[in-house]
């Protein structure tokens, strides 16, 4: 089976052009091609994840794809434990967001479009995962970075949508560049495009450490880009312009996931590169923060869900950096059925009551009881509560933090802890409970149909025991199974796990206290602190600044270049041109009307003499007729004669 | 004693005539006159030729019949359009009648 991996992505890819060329026209048949696809792909992600579960040994089937002058450019596939594990995530979540998509988009003018466009999407990133060299991986990221372009910007005909697809695609492009550089130091330090033997030579020592170091940064700049790092994190709140399910896929299994993956796959090489895993720790580490902290405060569901998950993968990204792959991966793991739990409730939630503004909600449990538990559940899983996937996954990074010398990572850590419960509970209390706010909206209120809901369901099942398989006193839990060379088996930190209990459970009753109980009031904890609340509100200004010192200027420099460069060069070359083509077609004219012209002129002035001279002949006298043809006759006879 | 010869000859002349009279008279009249002596020219001919030729025969003078008849026709449509040339143009010189040019 393993050699055939292949075919988990190839799924998707052919639904998505069965869709396009095919079933365009028939919405229902395309959904299902669409969803048969993924559900094939997730059934062989699990045979595939069996099958590493029972020998897990790094299987590689490639071949040579291009041969540069001895650099090969190879296509093939590299199937360890880590890659199984992401299929099995990618493929799960994409598959509850693709029948959750069915109930969601119903009724969509662009219905098929859409599912084409989820197939693409989940066939890049499985393609993604399962990349065996940095050649491929690099083409399955664009795909990946185009696909979620087309959905971030799907209902295109809404400018912000277009202008989030953009700003999407270009931000994340930043991040590329830096990677495709990265990428162009390694291959050429080390010969090859091939993950496991570049990893062979850097084990090795044979690249030298400041080339290392170099790469190691500018392939985390690809990183940072698709997985919404500071300072290229701004793409991803805007991303929420996007249908929800989107929003889901992109923030649970795929286009962010990508990035960490990344990182992970390339641990060796952070590793072997101690200050660029520092860079990564640290950039993780401010993300992590930055991203909660803005979160506290927007009112938008989606948003705050946005800065979540931007807050979340810092994490992830942090804990890669200090060498914690099996943690990284781990939560990964959990964050991916939790986030896309709670995307796809909040998609239920605005499906309902058509806006995605918190204080418009209200009281809405009673209506949507599927719902509002399964959003509750992932909040208490994002939050860290015991027993919940989210506790062991959030521990385990926490643990790991707590290894290293500084303690600055911990204490982050848990700070951001307690935020997450914070804004998450913020959220609940005010959607699910108390005084609906917006009398007519609530009326509207229903609850999901049922191919929403069960997704749901699921997820939420997923939410609470997918994490009791990284369980610290499993034995061969998920430390055992992903790993760096060796197991890494985390002693159960009891105070650790006491004290991220404690600041997450009170992060909740804070939330509690001044949404709920309303003994705290926002409003005046909003005047006391205005000046952080206005700067968290508009997200450190953020967006104003690109604005200011990428985007303006560069308007302005094109508006120069416009001016100096198209006006003066290009319209110069072009009005040159035509000129000069002016001035060829009055010498042609002139040959036309002189040469071509006269000639035919002359023709008809040659024949029209003739003629005149000739026509004195026709005097209309009979007997002259008569005189030539007697006079020609006794010619002739004379001749006869003579 | 008068041959065929004698009589070729006064054909001969009479035809010249005629045809010199077609060429040179500016007289319709005159011109239909001159076709009269080359039809009778002709008649001589075949009458000549008949009797000193084919003495048995009569087709010669036969024919001879026939061509006065149709010149007798000729003559009578011949007079009708110059009868309509003298109404059309008042007169009958030719030289007038050269709307057959160009």
């Amino acid at each position: 089976m393993l050699p055939y991996s292949w075919i988990i992505p190839l799924f998707p890819l052919i639904s998505f052009v069965a869709i396009v060329f095919f079933t365009n026209r028939k919405p229902k048949l395309s959904s299902l091609v669409s969803i048969g696809a993924i559900c094939l792909s997730f059934l062989f992600s699990l045979i595939v994840l069996g099958m590493v579960l029972k020998n897990p040994v790094t299987s590689e089937f490639k071949f040579t794809w291009i041969d540069l002058l001895g650099l090969k450019v190879q296509m093939g596939m590299l199937i360890d434990p880590l890659a199984a594990v992401m299929l099995l995530v990618v493929s799960t979540v994409s598959m509850l967001v693709h029948i959750y998509s069915v109930g969601y988009m119903e009724g969509d003018p662009r219905f098929s479009r859409f599912f084409s466009f989820l197939s693409l999407f989940s066939f890049s990133m499985l393609g993604l995962v399962i990349a065996n060299n940095f050649f491929e991986i690099f083409i399955f990221w664009e795909l990946v970075g185009l696909t979620s372009y087309l959905l971030i910007g799907f209902w295109f005909e809404k400018k912000v949508a277009a202008d989030a697809g953009k700003k999407a695609f270009i931000t994340t492009r930043t991040g590329d560049l830096g990677f495709i550089i990265g990428i162009l130091i390694l291959t050429t330090a080390a010969g090859t495009f091939n993950f496991t033997e570049i990893f062979h030579q850097v084990e090795a020592g044979h690249v030298s450490a400041g080339l290392l170091t170099l790469s190691a940064i500018f392939l985390f700049g690809g990183a940072v880009g698709k997985s919404a790092q500071f300072p290229l994190h701004v793409w991803l709140p805007d991303a929420m312009e996007g249908p929800t399910p989107v929003s889901a896929l992109i923030h649970a299994a795929t286009m962010v996931a990508a990035g960490v993956y990344l990182v992970a796959r390339t641990i060796t090489i952070y590793l072997a590169a101690p200050d660029a895993a520092l860079v990564v720790a640290s950039i993780g580490c401010f993300t992590a923060f930055l991203a909660a902290s803005i979160g506290l405060v927007q009112n938008d569901i989606k948003r705050v869900l946005a800065y979540s998950t931007i807050s979340q993968l810092g994490y992830m990204i942090m804990v890669l950096g200090l060498g914690g792959m099996t943690a990284g991966i781990f939560h990964l793991y959990t964050h991916a059925f939790f986030k896309a739990l709670l995307f796809l409730g909040a998609g239920s939630v605005i499906h309902a009551i058509h806006t995605n503004d918190i204080w418009e909600m209200g009281g809405l449990y009673p209506k949507m009881k599927t719902t509002a538990i399964t959003f509750i559940i992932a909040s208490l899983s994002i939050s860290g509560i015991f027993p919940l996937s989210g506790f062991w996954s959030k521990d385990e990074i926490l643990a790991v933090a707590s290894h290293y010398p500084n303690p600055i990572f911990l204490i982050v850590g848990i700070l951001v802890a307690g935020m997450t419960s914070f804004y998450m509970f913020r959220l609940c209390f005010v959607t699910f409970f108390g005084k609906p706010r917006d009398q007519h909206k609530f009326e509207h209120a229903h609850e999901s149909p049922k191919v929403m809901t069960i997704p749901l369901m699921i997820l939420a099942f997923l939410a609470v025991f997918a994490g009791w398989v990284g369980i610290p006193w499993l034995k061969h839990g998920f430390s055992s199974f992903v790993y760096h060379h060796h197991p890494h088996h985390v002693e159960p930190d009891f105070l650790l796990m006491l004290i991220s209990t404690i600041v997450a459970l009170s992060g909740i009753y804070l939330a509690y206290a001044m949404y709920y109980k309303k003994s705290i009031s926002p409003e005046k904890l909003k005047e006391k602190f205005a000046f952080p609340y206005k700067v968290l509100y508009n997200k450190y200004y953020f967006d104003e600044l690109y604005h200011a010192i990428i985007v303006n200027p560069l308007l302005r420099l094109c508006d120069r270049l416009f001016v100096k460069f198209d006006l003066g060069v290009i319209d110069w070359l072009v009005n040159a041109v035509g000129n000069f083509t002016v001035f060829l077609s009055d010498i042609k004219e002139w040959f036309d009307s002189h040469i071509v012209d006269g000639m035919v002129n002359g023709t008809a002035y040659v024949t029209r003499g003739v003629g005149s001279g000739l026509r004195k002949v026709q005097t209309g006298q009979v007997q002259t007729y008569a005189f030539v043809i007697f006079f020609g006759l006794v010619l002739i006879i004379l001749f006869k004669l003579g | 004693m008068v041959g065929l010869n004698h009589y070729l000859t006064l054909s001969a002349i009479l035809f010249c005539v005629g045809i010199f009279g077609v060429l040179t008279r500016r007289n319709a009249i005159g011109i239909l006159m001159s076709i009269e002596l080359m039809f009778n020219a002709v008649n001589i001919n075949f009458v000549a030729f008949s009797k000193f030729v084919t003495p048995t025969g009569f087709a010669g003078q036969i024919f001879a019949i026939f061509v006065i008849t149709v010149a007798a026709a000729e003559a009578t449509v011949g007079l009708a359009i110059v009868l309509l040339i003298y109404r059309n143009y008042k007169g009958i010189n030719v030289d007038q009648i050269n709307i057959m040019k160009w």
